[in-house]
C-alpha cells in the first residue's frame, strides 16, 4: 500500500551514483567560473536568492478553501449535544428529560457512516465518521446525568463506542464481542462520571485505523451545578491528524480536521472574557501532540477533573488519547496564533489565529 | 526500378485476382476503420467502466520532469504518467505546506503537463523535499540533493557549458587522438594489440551505454516506453550507420580511392563515440543545472582520463594511412564537440527520455564500430581464432581493464 501510495521520483536516485560522482568533479573545475557553491562552502549565504523571495512574506500554508457546507470547524468549537442543529432536528439525535433525583436522562443517536471528507482545501479523505462529521459530535453532560446512546452502525465495517470514564464492562465498546455489525446497533448506557474532559472513538480492530480513519469525539461531563466553572466562552478542539496515502504518517494535521482552517478563519474572542478551550488529543501515528498559545498563558487543568488548575503555561503536551481543558482571559485585541509545537505538526497544518476583539477596559 | 517493382507487385497480387489500388487501399482501411468504430463505441458507451468497477480509485501517476531553483522559489513541471486524470491539491516543500501557481492548471489529463511555481525560500547547498498531495491524498515526492540556482540561458551560462564539454568531451578525445604518431610506428603485433584495445574499449562503452540508457529509461515516464525507445533507437543507428558505410564503400570503389578505408571507419568511430558523447553532455548539462553538482577534484582526472582512451580508440584505424592534421581536428570535433552541445541542451531543455533517445543512438553506433573494425581486423580469418592470438587477447582485455580502472576513479 506504501509503494502504491507515496511514489518516490525516480530522478532522485538516479544520478546518485556513477553520473553524480562524476559531476562532482566538474564542480571543482567550473567553480572558479560561475556556477559551483563557492560561498555556501565559505559559509555564507547566498543572498541573491533569499532576499528575492523576502517580498512573498508568509507564502506558508494550504492553497485555497475548503467547502464548509458538511463541516465547519468554526461552528464545531462552540457546539455540543447538537445544540446548532435547529430544534426539530435537533431532536431526532438528542432528547434530554430531567429526572426525579435533579440530574437529566441524555438520549443520543450516533451512527457511523463512511463519508469522503475535505481535510485540506482540495484534499478528500475516505473517512468513517460520526454522524457525517470528523470529529464526531461532542457529548456534553453533567456529572451524574443517565446516558442513553443509541448507536447504529451504517458503515462498512464494524464499529464500536468506547467512551473513557466509568462504565460496566459490557458497555465499554471493546472487545470483539463488542463490535457492533454493520446494519446493526446497540445501546450503550451509563451514567456520566467523573466530572472532566473525557473522549470517546471507535475501538473495534485493527484500533489504530478506526481511529485514524476518524472515528472520535470529544465527550466533556461537567462537575455538579453548585461547583460548577465560571462562565467562559468555551470551545472544543481536537487535535487530529490524517494519512491521505497510508504510510502511517500524517500528511496533514489540524485543531478540528481542517488544515490551516483557523488561520484563514480566525476564531473570534472578546478581550476581558474568560476563555475555556477543551483540548483533546486523538492523533495518531504521532506519540504526542501539543498547544502553545502566542502572548499569553493558561491555566491547565489535567484531563478536567479538578477544579484546581495544575499549572500556568503557555505550551501544553499531551499524549494519544490525553485531553486538559485551558482557561485563558485574551488581555489585548489583535491576533494570537495557536499551533502544535512540533514545528513539522504546525507547517503541515495544526496552526491557527485567536482574533481578539474589544477594548482591554471594556 | 519500375520493371521490378511491377513485378513484385504482381507476384504478391496474383494469388487474390490483381484489385487495382483503390481496392488495395480499402482492403488496408477496413480493419482500421472497423477499430476506429469500435473505439467510439466504447468511448460513446462506457463499457470499460463495467470492466474497472466504480469502487476503485482512480490510478495516479505523477512524474516529476523537472526541477529547477530561482529567485522566485522552486518551479516544478510535473506529467501525468497515468491513465486518469490528476489533480494536485497541495504542495509540501520539506514537509510544510505552501502556497503554489499552476500553469496551466492543478488537473492534468493523461500525459498533460504542469508548471507549479511554488515561493519557496530555498537555502543554497541543502537539501530540500518536495512533495504534491492529490486530491485523493496520495503523495508524489522529489528531492532535491543540492540546492542550487538554476542556470538561465545567457551567454553566461553557454560559456560554462562549453567549458564543460571541453573538459569531458574535446579534451580528453583530443589527448588521445595525440597517440597517432605512436600508432602509426607500430609492428603488426602491436597494431593487433591496439586495434583490439579499441576493440575492448569500445566493448565498455557499449555496456555502459546500455547501463545509462536503461537506467534513464526507468527515469522516463512509463508511457514513453523507455526500453522499447532505447533498443530500438540503438537497433536504428546500427542500422543506419551500417548503410553509411555501404554507400562509402561503394563510393570509395567507384573512384578507385583505396588508402580511405581507415580513415572511413576512424570517422564511423568518431561518429559513435560523438554521439555516446553527446549523450553524457546530456545527463552532465542537466545534472549541473539541477544542482547535483558537488566538489571534488579527484574526480575530474579520472573522468578525463576515462574519455583520453576514447581519442585512441578512433585513431587506431588511420595506423597504416597518412594522416593531414586537418583530418585530425575533424575527428576530434566529430568525437568530442557533441558533448558541448549535450551539456547545451541538457542544462536548459532537459527531460529523461532524450537521454535515452540519445544513449540508445550512441551504443547502436559503438556497436556498429565494433563490428567494423572487428571485420578490418579480422580480416580472412576466423573471429575465435584471432582472439585467441595472445596481442589480440591482451589488447581487448586491456581495453576493458583500461576502462573499468578509469571508471573505478570516477565513480
Amino acid at each position: 500500500m506504501t509503494q502504491m501510495r507515496n511514489r518516490v521520483d525516480p530522478q532522485t536516485r538516479s544520478w546518485s551514483r556513477r553520473a553524480w560522482l562524476r559531476l562532482a568533479g566538474l564542480g571543482s573545475l567550473t567553480g572558479g567560473v560561475a556556477l559551483a557553491s563557492q560561498g555556501s562552502a565559505a559559509g555564507q549565504l547566498d543572498v541573491v536568492s533569499a532576499s528575492a523571495l523576502d517580498h512573498l512574506g508568509n507564502a506558508m500554508g494550504p492553497v485555497g478553501r475548503v467547502s464548509t457546507e458538511f463541516f465547519d470547524p468554526t461552528r464545531f468549537l462552540r457546539t455540543w449535544n447538537f445544540s446548532d442543529l435547529p430544534a426539530e432536528e435537533r431532536a431526532r439525535f438528542y432528547r434530554e428529560t430531567p429526572k426525579s433525583d435533579g440530574t437529566t436522562l441524555r438520549e443520543y443517536q450516533i451512527f457511523a457512516v463512511d463519508r469522503e471528507i475535505e481535510i485540506a482545501p482540495g484534499v478528500f479523505f475516505p473517512a468513517w465518521t460520526y454522524n457525517g462529521q470528523v470529529p464526531g459530535p461532542t457529548i456534553r453532560a453533567t456529572v451524574g446525568d443517565h446516558m442513553r446512546i443509541t448507536f447504529v452502525n451504517q458503515g462498512s465495517h464494524p464499529h464500536t463506542l468506547h467512551f473513557h470514564g466509568w462504565h460496566p464492562p459490557g458497555m465499554d465498546g471493546s472487545l470483539p464481542a463488542h463490535q457492533v455489525m454493520p446494519g446493526e446497533s446497540f445501546l450503550y448506557e451509563f451514567d456520566a462520571e467523573p466530572f472532566g474532559l473525557h473522549l470517546y472513538h471507535c475501538h473495534a480492530n485493527p484500533l489504530k485505523r478506526h481511529i485514524h480513519k476518524g472515528l472520535y469525539g470529544a465527550f466533556i461531563v461537567d462537575p455538579p451545578s453548585d461547583v460548577s466553572r465560571p462562565p467562559a466562552d468555551e470551545l472544543v478542539m481536537v487535535l487530529n491528524g490524517f494519512d491521505t496515502n497510508f504510510d502511517a504518517d500524517n500528511e496533514v494535521y489540524a485543531a478540528n480536521t481542517v488544515a490551516s482552517f483557523y488561520m484563514q478563519e480566525p476564531i473570534r474572542v472578546q478581550v476581558g472574557q474568560l476563555v475555556r478551550m477543551y483540548v483533546v488529543n486523538l492523533t495518531e501515528f504521532d506519540l504526542i501532540n501539543s498547544l502553545h498559545l502566542h502572548g499569553m498563558f493558561f491555566d491547565v487543568f489535567r484531563t478536567g477533573t479538578s477544579l484546581t488548575s495544575s499549572e500556568s503555561t503557555d505550551t501544553i503536551m499531551l499524549c494519544q488519547g490525553e485531553r486538559a481543558i485551558l482557561e485563558t482571559t485574551f488581555r489585548y485585541p489583535g491576533d494570537f496564533m495557536f499551533h502544535g509545537h512540533q514545528s513539522e505538526f504546525a507547517e503541515l497544518g495544526w496552526m491557527g489565529l485567536f482574533r481578539a476583539e474589544g477594548n482591554r477596559d471594556t | 526500378m519500375t520493371p521490378s517493382h511491377e513485378h513484385g507487385r504482381d507476384g504478391g497480387a496474383g494469388r487474390v485476382g490483381r484489385p487495382r489500388g483503390a481496392t488495395l487501399w480499402a482492403l488496408a482501411a477496413l480493419p482500421l476503420v472497423l477499430l476506429g468504430g469500435l473505439l467510439g463505441v466504447l468511448f460513446w458507451t462506457g463499457p470499460l467502466d463495467a470492466v474497472r468497477g466504480e469502487a476503485y480509485p482512480p490510478v495516479e501517476e505523477l512524474v516529476f520532469q523537472r526541477v529547477e531553483l530561482g529567485p522566485e522559489g522552486i518551479v516544478a513541471t510535473v506529467l501525468n504518467d497515468g491513465p486518469d486524470p490528476v489533480t494536485i491539491a497541495q504542495v509540501q516543500v520539506d514537509e510544510a505546506y505552501w502556497s503554489f501557481t499552476a500553469e496551466p492548471g492543478t488537473t492534468l489529463a493523461h500525459l498533460a503537463r504542469t508548471t507549479l511555481t511554488i515561493p519557496y525560500p530555498w537555502v543554497e547547498g541543502d537539501a530540500h523535499a518536495l512533495r504534491l498531495v492529490t486530491s485523493t491524498g496520495v503523495t508524489f515526492d522529489h528531492e532535491i540533493a543540492v540546492a542550487v540556482e538554476t542556470p538561465t540561458p545567457d551567454a553566461r551560462f553557454f560559456g560554462v557549458f562549453t567549458l564543460i564539454g571541453l573538459y569531458v568531451g574535446v579534451i580528453p578525445v583530443a589527448i588521445g587522438l595525440l597517440w597517432l604518431p605512436l600508432v602509426s610506428r607500430t609492428g603488426r603485433t602491436g597494431l593487433d594489440f591496439l586495434l583490439a584495445l579499441t576493440i575492448g574499449l569500445l566493448l565498455f562503452l557499449f555496456i555502459e551505454a546500455g547501463h545509462d540508457g536503461l537506467e534513464a529509461a526507468a527515469l522516463a515516464p512509463s508511457s514513453f516506453q523507455g526500453v522499447a525507445l532505447f533498443v530500438f533507437g540503438a537497433l536504428a543507428a546500427f542500422v543506419g550507420l551500417e548503410m553509411v558505410g555501404g554507400w562509402l564503400r561503394a563510393r570509395r570503389r567507384d573512384t578507385g580511392a583505396s588508402e580511405e578505408r581507415g580513415w572511413i571507419l576512424a570517422q564511423m568511430v568518431a561518429t559513435g563515440i560523438g554521439l555516446h558523447n553527446f549523450g553524457e553532455g546530456l545527463a552532465i548539462g542537466a545534472a549541473f543545472a539541477l544542482g547535483e553538482a558537488t566538489l571534488g577534484t579527484v574526480l575530474i582526472v579520472g573522468f578525463m582520463l576515462h574519455n583520453t582512451t576514447e581519442g585512441l580508440a578512433i585513431v587506431a584505424p588511420l595506423a597504416r594511412e597518412p594522416v593531414r592534421v586537418r583530418r585530425l581536428l575533424r575527428l576530434g570535433v566529430l568525437g568530442g564537440a557533441p558533448t558541448i552541445v549535450g551539456a547545451w541542451v541538457g542544462g536548459f531543455v532537459y527531460s529523461p527520455i532524450w537521454s535515452v533517445l540519445f544513449l540508445a543512438l550512441g551504443a547502436g553506433a559503438i556497436a556498429q564500430v565494433v563490428v567494423q573494425l572487428t571485420r578490418q581486423v579480422v580480416g580472412e580469418e576466423s573471429v575465435a581464432a584471432y582472439m585467441t592470438t595472445p596481442s589480440v587477447a591482451g589488447g581487448l582485455f586491456t581495453g576493458v581493464a583500461v576502462m573499468y580502472m578509469t571508471g573505478l576513479i570516477v565513480g
